[in-house]
């Protein structure tokens, strides 16, 4: 095995693992595009794709002479934000961040320095572990460079093309606790983090596009001692990467220690394809962003009633959802507990409480939803446009009255998913009308008396003739039967013969 | 005594006066004199006389005009105008056409002012005697081997050589009022956040404010009341109506209490003394209670400002890099390409300024620096605050001395910056202040005393200053 080990095996030890008697230290800066309609200074359009540098204005280009105007939106946003995870939402100030790149129009960047809007929080992850969130705060994007001609890199282009659509677009930085003890446990932050910031409508979660953006703070030390030496990781687009990078690194910081080196502070970039980290700059080349307070801006004080109308208005969360959907079900055990982080994770619950509410078995609901829906979810979320709720609760009560067996249930499910009908009209046009429990003993019956020299095999003992007999009983009763239940009636016939006379 | 710009509105109005003969008649002296003079960046004659045809057609079909309809304004060289170069003096923004307009010209072309050109700076506003231009000094027409003072010095000059009738300039630290006295002319720096500031180019945004230059107290009080109120492009933009200020009767003092702050008087040349006593003595004269006091903070003001203002200045003209617009000096790789379009594009006093402020925003010295003159500055509001429950007014001169030679300080900053220790606290505090030409001094030359207020208390402000205008001597 290498050492990096398996996934299982990281499962097994949950979250932290050990590498050589140290234990990985990781704190994440999440950065956030959110949501809003227009810029976070500007009225320009915030959108992704456009044609080059058509979404701009004085404003956003940092034309001379031209002045920031906040975007309530945005605010209202971070402060769904900071209410989501758990912080304290405060009166806070802007600062200017200055530092020079051709992407910044401005050559400062406008962001929340000392006095952030958010504090203080914490995110529980579904596993159990809580990470703290030290800061959530509000901020502009910087425009995006294209280095072209020569290697393609910065240092040996020819020329530069920047767009300036992203530059202003408001962004909020999340920033964790270094609480993170592992790769995996940095993927279950991320995604956990994602799906809040899509249940309250700040963020579209799409990692591919850069509208959700992470760094990783990785350190190394042995459990109890203060934290080493920190690296920072970037250009992690997508859990994946970011997952491997934190055990890369991880490993790569406890040879250095190993060996009786030591970890140098730096900036690392992570290369996907090569599967290792490299060095981006060295802590010598650190800038010094000469911080002050932005005099363009007043400050922002959100009022108690603009809270309090937010506060009321928040969607319900991925932890509250998966809560209430355990509940509803009435389930138990790891196994239910994943079904259920899959089914709120794809947005399917609201389909399992229909059906629990119209009387179907919970356990059936969420089985149907986490593995049949969320499947046809994967391929095509558009597929459960079609799908009404009322009408995955009457297939589920289908199922479960045995009027359908599971092989038809799954038929007429992925039908449903297409069409949108009900599920009855669907069962009676495929001729899955009930199979009555007597009609299915007459069934086996006759199928045991046309086959009698394989019935004599199976009697002898020879297991995988059940197979057989199961074929056939299908076969007669046009697909209706159901499997388990023609088994079922085999061991019974079997158990009668062997105890006649 | 020259028309005010009631008088001309009037006179175009009723047909009386022809716009386009009136803003020949100032092209015309703009012709024989702006070549010793040098007040203007750019003088837009042909955008001046169109304008002025357009009213004049106007007039003739009876349609409706503007409160400075037919007025000729002259506009520093860092409000943005459409289409016109607005280059802040400086080689970076030489060839620059800023797509949109600041409000401020908006608000003056929306009362058909017209615009006759873009007048001379000190380059980003940064001097106090417009010789750090790109474009060459501004002379005095008063003395033409004299200063216009600065940094609106071009302004100053064009309203004293009747290039224009008023003109907008912008206050930092005392670049309208300054010039204003050095020229023998009004100059009103407006309550921060008055004005909008929106198409101003920054030099220090928590201290900036544009406002009027004018023959008369009545002239720039009209302008400001034009110019003034909410902007919702500017975020400082104070929610306050634009204040009342024109026709206000100023025949009596009766009832105003004024003080005379010691520590900007002391250091005054002895002739720029004697007019502030003159001055002092005409209020009372007027009905006013006049009496010295003291306010110590003042004199940590010039201190102060010079942490503060280039500090933020030195973040405000970071976007000067050669990758979006103005200069480019190109080089291998683009921090090369920063470094040599700012080195070649700038002067040496904004680099002096830039430098300044970058030290002062240093990790570990913000606190000493940045942090110190922030609690300097709440310090002084609160001593003006405390003035003021004493006081409605309060005075001082404009300047300590009357406009110097050329040449003269541009190789000592020091002594340059001493020339506006008398108006920068007023931009501190965010408060306005006017100066009113009162007299002469040494030589000749105009001395300006300076009227302070609190905030949004301009209207007390032009009272006490028309009292003056009506007084000097
Ligand atoms: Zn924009």
């Amino acid at each position: 095995m290498s050492a990096y080990g398996s996934e299982r095996q990281r499962r097994r030890e949950g979250g932290a693992r050990d590498y050589e008697g140290f234990e990985c230290v990781v704190g994440l800066e999440v950065h956030c595009e959110l949501l809003t309609a227009t810029k976070l200074f500007c009225g320009c359009k915030n959108a992704f794709g456009d044609e080059p540098n058509t979404n701009t204005c004085p404003v956003c280009l940092g034309l001379p002479g031209s002045l920031p105007v906040l975007n309530g939106h945005a605010v209202e946003l971070a402060m769904r934000i900071g209410l989501a995870l758990n912080c304290t939402v405060q009166p806070s100030i802007f600062h200017r961040k200055n530092y020079f790149y051709p992407d910044m129009p401005k050559d400062y960047q406008i962001s929340q320095y000392d006095i952030p809007i958010n504090t203080d929080g914490y995110l529980d992850l579904p596993s159990g572990a809580r990470v703290g969130i030290v800061r959530a705060h509000i901020e502009e994007d910087t425009g995006k460079t294209t280095h072209s001609g020569g290697g393609g890199r910065i240092h040996d282009a020819m020329y530069s093309l920047v767009d300036y659509n992203r530059a202003g677009v408001p962004l909020v930085e999340i920033v964790s606790e270094p609480d993170i003890r592992s790769g995996e446990q940095a993927r279950e932050y991320v995604s956990e983090l994602r799906a809040v910031l899509v249940a309250v409508g700040a963020s579209d979660g799409r990692m591919e596009e850069g509208s959700l953006r992470v760094d990783a703070n990785v350190s190394v030390r042995r459990p109890g001692e203060p934290f080493g030496t920190r690296c920072e990781i970037k250009n992690l687009n997508s859990l994946r990467s970011l997952g491997r990078a934190v055990d890369y690194e991880t490993r790569r910081q406890v040879d250095l220690l190993v060996s009786g080196g030591a970890v140098a502070q730096e900036t690392r970039h992570w290369d996907e394809q090569a599967g290792h980290t490299v060095v981006m700059r060295s802590k010598e080349e650190a800038e010094d962003y000469r911080y002050f307070p932005e005099p363009d801006l007043v400050p922002l004080a959100p009022d108690a009633a603009w809270q309090e109308r937010i506060s009321r208005a928040m969607a319900p969360l991925p932890a509250g959802r998966r809560r209430a959907l355990l509940d509803s079900v009435g389930a138990e055990g790891p196994a239910m507990v994943e079904r259920v982080a899959t089914v709120v994770a794809q947005d399917l619950d609201g389909y399992v409480m229909a059906a629990v509410d119209a009387g179907a078995p919970g356990a059936l609901a969420l089985s149907r939803a986490a593995n049949e829906l969320a499947a046809a979810c994967a391929e095509d979320a558009s597929l459960l446009d079609a799908l009404e709720p009322g009408h995955f609760a009457s297939l589920v009560a289908m199922e479960a009255r045995g009027d359908l067996t599971a092989t038809q249930a799954k038929a007429v499910l992925a039908e449903m998913l297409t069409s949108g009908e009900p599920p009855e009209a669907i069962a009676s046009r495929k001729g899955f009308e009930a199979l009555d429990p007597g009609s299915l003993r007459r069934a086996v019956e006759e199928v045991v008396a046309a086959n009698s020299a394989e019935w004599e095999r199976y009697k002898e003992g020879e297991a995988k003739m059940a197979q057989f007999f199961v074929g056939q009983v299908m076969k007669a009763t046009r697909q209706k039967a159901d499997g388990k239940a023609v088994m079922a009636l085999l061991a019974d016939l079997l158990r009668g013969s062997a105890g006649a006379p | 005594m020259a028309k005010t710009i009631e008088a001309i509105v009037a006179g175009v109005r009723s047909g009386e006066i022809d716009p386009v003969a009136l803003v020949d008649q100032h092209l015309k002296l703009i012709e024989e004199n702006e070549p010793s003079t040098n007040a203007f960046i750019t003088v837009l004659a042909d955008h001046a006389r169109q304008k002025a045809g357009e009213i004049a057609s106007r007039v003739a079909a009876g349609d409706p005009v503007g409160r400075l309809a037919g007025v000729p304004v002259a506009v520093k060289d860092n409000l943005c105008l459409r289409g016109a170069p607005t280059t802040c003096a400086s080689r970076i923004l030489e060839h620059w056409h800023p797509p949109y307009d600041a409000t401020v010209l908006s608000r003056l072309l929306a009362e058909d002012a017209i615009i006759v050109g873009k007048t001379n700076m000190d380059e980003f506003a940064m001097g106090s005697s417009t010789e750090h231009s790109a474009r060459g000094p501004t002379h005095n027409p008063r003395d033409m081997t004299r200063v216009p003072g600065g940094s609106s010095g071009g302004s100053a000059a064009a309203v004293a050589a009747r290039f224009a009738q008023a003109a907008l300039g912008s206050d930092t630290g005392g670049s309208i009022r300054q010039p204003a006295a050095f020229c023998g002319v009004v100059g009103l720096k407006p309550t921060y956040g008055l004005v909008s500031r929106y198409g101003l180019v920054a030099f220090a945004s928590s201290l900036d404010q544009v406002g009027p230059l004018a023959g008369s107290v009545a002239d720039a009080a009209l302008l400001l009341e034009i110019i003034a109120g909410h902007d919702h492009m500017d975020s400082t933009s104070l929610d306050a109506p634009a204040p009342r200020l024109a026709g206000q009767a100023a025949d009596s003092a009766e009832g105003l209490s004024i003080g005379i702050v010691r520590e900007l008087s002391d250091g005054a040349d002895p002739e720029v003394k004697r007019r502030l006593d003159e001055a002092a003595e005409s209020l009372e004269r007027a009905g006013a209670r006049v009496e010295s006091c003291s306010i110590p903070e003042v004199s940590y003001a010039l201190p102060a400002y010079y942490l503060l203002a280039p500090a933020e200045a030195s973040s405000n003209l970071a976007r000067y890099d050669g990758v979006r617009y103005g200069l480019r000096v190109n080089a291998a790789d683009t921090p090369t390409m920063n470094a040599r379009t700012r080195s070649v594009g700038f002067g040496a006093e904004v680099k002096r300024r830039i430098m300044l402020g970058t030290y002062a925003l240093r990790a570990g010295y913000y606190d000493a620096y940045y942090g110190q003159a922030q609690r300097v500055r709440t310090l002084l509001i609160r001593a003006f605050d405390a003035a003021y429950e004493r006081y409605d007014a309060l005075l001082s001169p404009t300047a300590p001395t009357t406009a110097f030679r050329l040449k003269e300080r541009v190789e000592d900053p020091i002594a340059m910056y001493l020339s506006d220790v008398c108006t920068i606290p007023s931009n501190l505090a965010g408060h306005p202040a006017i100066s009113v030409p009162f007299g002469t001094g040494e030589a000749g030359m105009p001395v300006g005393v300076q009227v302070m207020a609190p905030a949004l208390a301009e209207a007390v402000m032009v009272r006490v200053a028309t009292i003056l205008e009506q007084a000097a001597p």
